[in-house]
């Protein structure tokens, strides 16, 4: 039965060239709960990711193999027009890019006004609600017009979350958003995770297997550009199947 | 001994270096001063706001010429600006499109034409279909000589733009011609200035392009349909003529194009370091 969930990976394989990033991975994300990817680095985790909204797309020695159902259709037919599919799926990348030309609220409201939203109470009031969402918004709402690029690395990538919240995306994917941010950055991005999981699917990598555990639903292992394990996050951090798994959180390898 | 050998070495390349770069600044500075000290006289009020006398009469002066050249030159540069910035684009952000071989060799064919030419290509294009000389054949002819620089330097710049804000704006759902349009682009602005005015000052100085396209007119007008004056053509006829007082005049002519050509120029390296 297709459809259960709000996104499924069929046998999913992702070439560069003729490396193999990902291989044949079959793995739900259900709806509005969080998944977290893990595994060492160069496991697959970026590739797999960014195959979800077709990011792909646009690099011409990629080839990608397999279904990912968004709702049960495939993002991949050939109907389908990926501009869509990353409005309804969104990304938030490892670094933070600010648009450079622009100020703290152009950068926020962009993803908007670039599709026509021209109400300025509506831009003003979505840029404020993202911003607060992304734990900007108060160290930012008395510079508004100032550039982007005169924000802090932190606070860049918090914009980056903000803005890609401000379109509103049914399903948000995280590739390692903390990364670059002080623990209590990385902190309010946890809390907003939790808020946002009323509304938002999302999928976050992450290296840090306290993050993993504390803010995620389901937890899926990936090694080599496999999945290894796929399952409720408790149960992978407490009685992991497979024995691979248990090395990497425990920190034996990776 | 070897230490002093190689100190001695240091001296004379330095030297040498310092001689070298002697040689291209001087004539430059003889050239601008020369250009300087035989206009400044030409320049007075009637140069900026009188039509030219008849010949031999004395007196008069530029102003067809340099309205003319602001009025063709604008309308080249814009025609320039689409067709060169497009073909930058294209070149620049979608490196597998099957044009772009064909576009890379006219653009260096282009770029390595003489001058007189692209003025004839105009002539063959506008003039013959119109059946006259007009400004607009000349804006073509230099239109003609600038795309390949505009073509150049948006590639150029283009590429230095970070692929990550391409990628930033694709992930918000946006086609990929508005992230090219209202992301891209504009963080390149200050390169692709710099192109619009080295090509500019580029196309401004030209005069043989314009012999049989603008082909001159004694006569003030903004009409680009109509034949029309510009300053580096007048400078031709006047330098030609058998006449003392268009000497003068065109000496000023001269020293008028070069100031505007170097501002021209400043104004391309301001917009580069913004
Ligand atoms: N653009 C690319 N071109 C070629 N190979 C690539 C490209 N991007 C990734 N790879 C390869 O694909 C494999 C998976 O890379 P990926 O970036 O998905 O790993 P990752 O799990 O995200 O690693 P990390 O945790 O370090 O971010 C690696 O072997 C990598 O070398
Ligand atoms: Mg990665």
């Amino acid at each position: 039965m297709e459809g259960r969930y709000r996104m499924e990976t069929q046998r999913l394989s992702v070439y560069y060239g003729k490396h193999h990033g990902v291989r044949g991975v079959s793995l739900p994300v259900h709806d509005r709960k969080i998944t977290a990817l893990i595994g060492p680095s160069g496991c697959g985790k970026t590739t797999f990711l960014r195959a979800l909204n077709r990011m792909h797309d646009l690099n011409p020695i990629v080839r990608v193999e397999g279904r990912v159902l968004l709702d049960g259709e495939d993002v991949y037919a050939p109907e389908v027009d990926p501009v869509v599919v990353r409005r309804r799926v969104g990304m938030v990348f490892q670094r933070p890019t600010p648009f450079p030309t622009m100020s703290i609220f152009e950068n926020v409201v962009a993803g908007l006004r670039l599709v026509g939203v021209r109400d300025r109470k509506r831009l003003m009031e979505a840029a404020e609600r993202a911003l607060r969402m992304a734990a900007l918004w108060d160290e930012v709402k008395d510079r508004l017009h100032q550039p982007a690029v005169g924000l802090s690395g932190g606070q860049q990538q918090r914009l980056s979350i903000a803005r890609a919240l401000a379109v509103e995306p049914e399903v948000l994917l995280m590739d390692e958003p903390t990364s670059a941010l002080d623990p209590i950055s990385t902190q309010a991005i946890e809390d907003l995770l939790a808020t946002l999981k009323d509304e938002v699917t999302i999928v976050i990598v992450t290296h840090n297997m306290q993050q993993a555990a504390r803010v995620s639903d389901y937890t899926a292992f990936f090694l080599d550009g496999e999945l290894v394990e796929f399952d409720r996050t408790e149960k992978i951090f407490t009685n992991p199947k497979d024995p691979r798994t248990e090395a990497y959180i425990t920190g034996r390898f990776g | 001994m070897n230490l002093r050998r190689r100190y001695l070495r240091d001296r004379v390349m330095q030297g040498l270096v310092y001689l070298g770069t002697l040689a291209v600044l001087l004539p430059l500075f003889f050239i601008l001063y020369y250009v300087f000290v035989q206009g400044i006289g030409a320049l007075d009020l009637a140069f900026f706001t009188r039509p030219p006398a008849p010949p031999g009469e004395g007196g008069g002066g530029m102003l067809p010429a340099i309205v003319g050249s602001l009025v063709v030159d604008l309308i080249a540069l814009a025609l320039a600006a689409v067709f060169g910035v497009a073909a930058g684009v294209l070149l620049a952000e979608y490196p597998d499109h099957p044009l772009n071989p064909f576009l890379h060799l006219v653009s260096d064919v282009m770029a390595g034409l003489p001058a007189i030419l692209m003025g004839l290509v105009a002539f063959v294009l506008v003039v013959k279909p119109m059946g006259h000389f007009s400004g607009l054949s000349g804006a073509v002819a230099l239109a003609l000589i600038m795309v390949p620089i505009i073509t150049r330097a948006t590639e150029g710049v283009l590429k230095l733009i970070p692929w990550e804000i391409t990628e930033a704006g694709l992930a918000l759902g946006l086609p990929r011609w508005r992230v090219i349009l209202s992301l891209v682009l504009p963080a390149a602005r200050g390169g692709i200035l710099t192109g619009l005015m080295l090509a500019l000052a580029r196309g401004a100085g030209e005069a043989a392009p314009l012999l049989f396209t603008a082909f001159g007119n004694p006569f003030l007008t903004l009409n680009p349909l109509e034949p029309m004056d510009t300053l580096p053509l007048k400078l031709y006829v006047y330098a030609i003529s058998p006449y003392e007082d268009w000497h003068r005049q065109a000496w000023g002519a001269a020293l008028l194009l070069a100031a505007a050509i170097m501002v021209a120029n400043y104004l391309a390296r301001r917009a580069t370091r913004s």
